[in-house]
């Protein structure tokens, strides 16, 4: 039996009539047909499906589209102003963060997370805030690389060291 | 050449915005309109027969369009699974494959039925309806077992598990070098079965139009011409009817070469049912079904003097192929035609065994038969300076192929086009600094720590492939196409037969245009990926070919307009065409370089009237490039770790890469594919197993939580660095650079490992290196018991 | 695998979920963070009639300190757990065992409640909760650590009894878990914890047998004076751990002993 759910995704506000199996990840792609969300496995390794939810990065295999109701989800797409990239989008293209670019959304998303925690990591705070996410053509360095270099710029726009709320309680 | 600007120049990929935007176009982000969705329903089990299929309550499910056994198939596809001779062309056995089993089951994963149906969900669910009754027989998985006599068959209607057997060069061609040895060492080395685990699964999408009588394929794949070839054959139509379009593909790993079963049943259900077909391939069904890489055991004995001098190698692989043979399985068995290496041999005996199994077929997997050969031959030289005592890298250097000796030819009668094994050593040595290792590898040895330093020297050969050797290359010309258009306004649209899946092709590929036309690199646009555009046929991408055959294909149909632009321009400017410079892209008469014409002013006037007499009108041309050989990369890499011997934990100081393929294009994409690369040959060593249950042959690894790939977190810090010699095997003086990593990285890990572990009398550590092994190993070389609690100290042999 | 279809009901308190349960019988589930079902559900290895959602249940969202106890409720996130101030004030190896489960994306959404139900041989935290002799606190009743994981994946949890909270001692003096996997997220191959706890030592281990291990023979050599190498070398006494792809069941026993030693060297240095 289909279920009303109700949320905003990208700052839209969407209704939709859904199966309470449908994962988030289904809804956003083939419902709200934003497919730069992927799937990569069965069984919440990959992070190719990594989208935030109320600000918090999850990967969206493993939650259903019913859970999300009132959530405001915040996917790849929502990310860049026009043509105008992220900074943390900006960062894959100029380090070569990415080669067939399957999982990158998935790590810009988590990298996004994890900045928003963590605006100044070290390269080993990248790595555990990347663990979530898998990837077989990059061998990370460059990801390591793009994520360090965007919250620089970050930093460097926002004046650095502004202190960030840790999440939590 | 016209600009030399763009050539080695670091370049953004501009693939890159709608990546990272999340408007990539991967296959499972195309719907076509009224498709319906198949979920295949799979043998459980290893080996069974198929006593009875019932399909009565999946048909009657909500949503179910159609279900399929084998019997709808027939007259409906054709053929058997198509497999090619490459190195091991004799073959013994070669059981016959339809895509879709009836009767007998070899393999888990092996589809039995398939359902079609309005939604996933309704497919997922009538498919699980399926009844099938199996009647299990005994599988075959261990490779020694499985050539006994009395060993169960893969198949129950086979006479033996022997897929080939074949001596490459027979033992008695080094009776004089082991006769003249001072020592000999030996070892198995195994090369544990590996899934490619591209991030993106396979898929396929069809559409059958009944009236038109053609077919689209979308799919994920890496070369779809072959596609067209062989899906067109199996459904009998013609090629010029069937359409195949791979867009973004998320990773290949040469596992999206090969046909598959599922490439032949979609398209073949689209048009028995009228409907466009879509199918996704899960994760499980990935690790499962997806073929996989490596799968062997080397046996090798090495014959040297004690000086260090090597005389000769004996070695036999034992290859697991799988239920069936696969594609270009036999591809693997250049493992054996590769291992002598960087290295002066008197001789080299080989043989190669492929065996049967009930197991998913095994085919290319990055590097194919070439990480092989560099894992053998470098274990090997550690093996021995071990036994002799002397330094790993003396050892190497003392048996180098020189610098002054290329082309040369090697034992197998290869010609290795250009090298300088010497300097790339020389750099990694330094960058890691080699000696000051050592000798802090001493000292921690004394406070009992087990710092380990691994070196690969290692060699490839690639850029499949020659006409001429289409023996060694799966008995095809693996020769490449390229189209290059002027359009009359000067932009350029280039179409290549190779395919590009996170290589960055779009990006480099354009900067080989925009050099050779002189042209602006914005107006470039290199597309690949439908058979409906370009050349008539193209190859694809695997065996590191992309820049050295498609790129020269490339280069070459570039060359050709500029030389027919020249013959206008020179009219256009009323001289002779061989008082014409092209310079900065740009025609001018010699001497005269303030009147020049642009190529998009040539462009212009090519379409338009006024051409000299005789000549036609357009600006376009198209060009297979036959590489003269192959070409040979080389490098040394250096990796160092430190080894826990109470845990058997492997912790990573530095890994070091100096690595060579000519003439670079773009660097920042080279060293993201060597990244990669490294991290994939890396993870091979340390993590990845495909395991399966011994007695039953079921799947033990089939998720991503079991079978392992490695995170941000695992892999060790990358230092690259290079040296250039150029190949004079193409214009470009390139060579591939896509499996060099991984074809260097095992056996540096492994190395440094083994050595670390050296004192303890472990003379040779197998792949994946896990604490449980390690720590095992290590138990059983002290000989003492595992209750040790301070296992850490003072066990220096 | 897209799973097969379930009822799907959202409860706002306990007293909802639990008339929901009810109501949907035997074959419903509860879902919290959902990283051990959903994954079960999509590959179709779990089929529930009906899922009860507790995420909406706010009343068990909150970490507090009373009569000298760390009350935790069931939906509190392993991200809560991890840079909760009370949690590492009053209780810091929950709060270094929190940062230690899955990876971000896991942490933001797994709970506490939820691991416990789930009983997992792998999970952490029943470990710390056994050897800590915390309660699981359910809407029927309390259970002593000691008595809710009764072998692998079972617990005495009925089919409408939902966890609601987690009650721990206070204990913040030395401590160390060590947590032995090949890949940062992975579940533990061996975990060994060491806490003290009024002077004394408590000792458990993850991951070797159906259930976590309370090693009380590493704890009495510990009191009766022995050193931490001599005393963790009981830390494999009866155990039976059962081979898995990661580790034989000799290695499991090895490093039983030998992350013990280690858990307890580093907690007291």
């Amino acid at each position: 039996m289909k279920r009303k759910v109700a949320l905003t995704v990208n700052g839209s506000r969407r209704e939709d009539e859904v199966e309470p199996r449908l994962l988030l990840v289904h809804y956003l792609r083939d419902v709200a047909g934003l497919t730069g969300t992927h799937i990569g496995c069965d069984t919440s390794q990959c992070g190719a499906c990594t989208v935030l939810v109320d600000g918090k990065a999850v990967k969206s295999c493993t939650l259903f589209a019913v859970q999300a109701q009132d959530a405001e989800v915040e996917t790849i797409e929502g990310l860049a102003t026009g043509d105008q990239l992220h900074p943390l989008q900006q960062a894959f293209w100029d380090n070569h963060g990415l080669q067939c670019g399957y999982c990158t959304p998935g790590f810009i998303m988590a990298g996004v997370y994890l900045l928003s925690q963590n605006p100044n990591p070290t390269d080993d705070e990248i790595r555990k805030g990347l663990e979530g996410n898998l990837c077989r053509c990059t061998g990370y360095v460059n990801i390591i690389k793009s994520v360090k270099d965007a919250a620089q710029k970050m930093g460097a726009a926002k004046g650095a060291g502004t202190p960030v709320a840790a999440g939590g309680e | 050449m016209a600009v030399t600007q763009l050539i080695g120049a670091k370049i953004h990929r501009r693939e890159d915005p709608r990546l990272v935007s999340g408007h990539g176009r991967y296959i499972d982000d195309l719907n076509r309109p009224g498709q319906v969705y198949a979920t295949f329903v799979r043998s459980p089990y290893a080996h069974a027969k198929i006593q009875k299929i019932d399909l009565t309550e999946a048909k009657a499910a909500a949503g179910v369009r159609a279900v399929y056994t084998a019997k709808d198939f027939q007259g409906q596809v054709a053929g058997t699974h198509p497999t090619v001779a490459a190195f091991a062309p004799e073959k013994k056995t070669v059981p016959d494959r339809f895509p879709i089993a009836s009767g007998e089951a070899a393999y888990q994963g092996e589809i039995v039925a398939v359902v079609l149906a309005d939604t996933k969900s309704a497919a997922d669910d009538a498919a699980n309806l399926v009844q099938v009754d199996y009647d299990v027989l005994p599988a075959v998985g261990d490779l020694e077992k499985a050539l006994e006599p009395n060993s169960p068959k893969a198949h129950t209607d086979l006479a033996d598990n022997l897929g080939w057997d074949m001596t490459l060069v027979p033992w008695e061609a080094t009776d004089s070098a082991f006769g003249s040895a001072e020592v000999v060492v030996k070892e198995r080395i195994l090369q544990q079965r590996l899934a490619p685990t591209p991030m993106e699964t396979r898929g396929v999408l069809a559409e059958y139009d009944t009236f038109d009588k053609r077919l689209t394929i979308w799919m994920s794949n890496q070369n779809p011409h072959f596609i067209r070839l062989f899906v067109g054959g199996a459904l009998s139509l013609p090629e010029s009817s069937v359409r195949v379009i791979s867009q973004d593909v998320g990773g290949g790993f040469g596992s999206k070469i090969s046909p598959y079963p599922e490439d032949y049943l979609v398209p073949a259900m689209a048009r028995m049912g009228g409907r466009p077909v879509k199918w996704i391939e899960t994760r499980t069904e990935s690790i499962q079904n997806t073929t996989h890489g490596r799968g062997q055991i080397f046996d090798v004995e090495v014959a040297a003097k004690k000086d260090g001098t090597l005389l000769g190698m004996r070695l036999t692989q034992y290859l697991d192929l799988g239920a069936y043979h696969g594609t270009f399985g036999a591809f693997q068995a250049c493992a054996c035609v590769m291992a002598g290496g960087a290295y002066h041999w008197q001789g080299i005996s080989a043989r190669t065994v492929g065996v049967l199994t009930n197991k998913v077929p095994t085919d290319p997997y990055r590097g194919a038969g070439r990480p092989e050969a560099t894992h053998l031959v470098e274990r090997m030289l550690d093996r021995l300076a071990q036994e002799i005592g002397m330094d790993p890298i003396e050892l190497r250097r003392k048996n180098f192929i020189q610098a002054s000796e290329f082309p040369y030819t090697q034992n197998f009668g290869l010609v290795i086009d250009s090298g300088d094994y010497e300097k790339s050593l020389a750099k990694a040595m330094s960058i890691a600094g080699y000696d000051e290792l050592r000798k802090r590898q001493a000292d921690l040895r004394g406070k009992g720590r087990y710092l380990g330093i691994g070196v690969s020297t290692w060699i490839e050969l690639c850029g499949f492939g020659p006409s001429a050797l289409a023996g060694a290359t799966a008995g095809v010309a693996l020769v490449e196409s390229a189209q290059v258009r002027v359009h009359p306004t000067g932009s350029v649209a280039v179409y290549t037969g190779t395919h590009s899946h996170g290589q960055g092709h779009e990006t480099t590929f354009a900067q080989i245009v925009a050099d050779t036309l002189g042209v602006p690199y914005e107006q470039v646009e290199i597309r690949h990926g439908d058979t409906n555009e370009g050349p008539s046929f193209g190859y694809g991408t695997y065996g590191s070919r992309s820049l050295a055959v498609g790129g020269m294909a490339i280069h070459r149909a570039s060359q050709r307009v500029v030389d027919k632009a020249k013959k206008l321009a020179a009219h256009m400017l009323e001289a002779a065409e061989e008082d014409i410079v092209f310079d900065q892209g740009k025609f001018h008469v010699k001497g005269s370089p303030e009147k020049a014409k642009a190529m998009g002013e040539v462009a212009f006037a090519a379409y338009g009237a006024g051409l000299p007499e005789g000549m036609e009108h357009g600006l376009e041309a198209v060009a297979y490039f036959d590489p003269p050989n192959l070409v040979w990369p080389f490098g040394a890499h250096i990796a160092v770790v430190e080894v826990d011997p109470e845990t058997g934990s492997v912790k990573f100081e530095k890994y070091v890469a100096v690595d060579d393929c000519g003439n670079v294009i773009n660097p920042m994409v080279v060293e993201g594919q060597l990244h990669g690369g490294i991290v994939q040959g890396f993870s091979q060593a340390l993590f990845e197993d495909v395991a399966y249950d011994e007695a039953s042959g079921q799947l033990r690894t089939g998720t991503m939580l079991d079978y392992m790939v490695p995170t941000a977190v695992e892999i060790p810090d990358i230092q690259l660095d290079s040296t250039v010699t150029p190949t004079p095997v193409n214009d470009l003086g390139v060579k591939g650079i896509g499996e060099a990593g991984t074809i260097a990285a095992s056996v540096a890990v492994i190395n440094a490992i083994t050595d670390a572990v050296s004192p303890f009398g472990i003379t040779h550590v197998d792949m994946p290196a896990s604490p449980d092994r390690l720590w095992k190993q290590i138990k059983e070389a002290r000989g003492v018991s595992a209750t040790s609690a301070n296992g850490g100290g003072g066990a220096q042999a | 695998m897209i799973p097969a279809a379930f009822e799907y009901e959202r409860a706002t308190s306990v007293q909802q979920a639990s008339e929901l349960l009810q109501r949907f019988g035997e074959d419903a589930k509860v879902l919290a963070g959902g990283h051990s079902l959903i994954p079960l559900m999509r590959l179709r290895l779990s089929q529930p009639s009906a899922l009860v959602d507790i995420n909406p249940i706010k009343e068990l969202d909150y970490i507090t300190v009373e009569g000298g106890k760390l009350r935790v409720g069931a939906l509190v996130r392993h991200v809560q757990l991890q840079n909760s101030d009370t949690v590492k004030q009053n209780l810091p190896i929950l709060a270094e065992v929190a940062d230690e489960v899955g990876d971000n994306q896991v942490r933001n959404l797994g709970s506490i409640g939820g691991v416990m139900a789930h009983a997992d041989a792998a999970g952490d935290y029943p470990t710390l909760a056994l050897i800590l002799d915390a309660e699981i606190v359910t809407n029927k009743r309390r259970h002593a650590a000691k008595d809710f994981f009764k072998d692998i994946f079972t617990t005495p949890l009925e089919h409408d009894e939902l966890v609601c909270e987690v009650v721990f001692p206070i204990a913040n003096g030395p401590h160390k878990y060590i947590k032995f996997r090949r890949r940062l997220f992975d579940w533990a191959i061996v975990g060994a914890a060491a806490q003290k706890v009024d002077g004394g030592w408590r000792i458990g281990l993850t991951n070797v047998g159906p259930t976590p291990v309370r090693s009380t023979a590493v704890e009495q050599a510990l009191a009766s004076g022995a050193s931490p190498a001599d005393a963790a070398e009981h830390a494999s006494d009866g155990l039976n751990p059962s081979a898995d792809l990661r580790a034989s069941a000799d290695y499991k026993k090895h490093l039983a002993r030998v992350l013990t030693r280690r858990a307890i060297e580093q907690a007291s240095a």
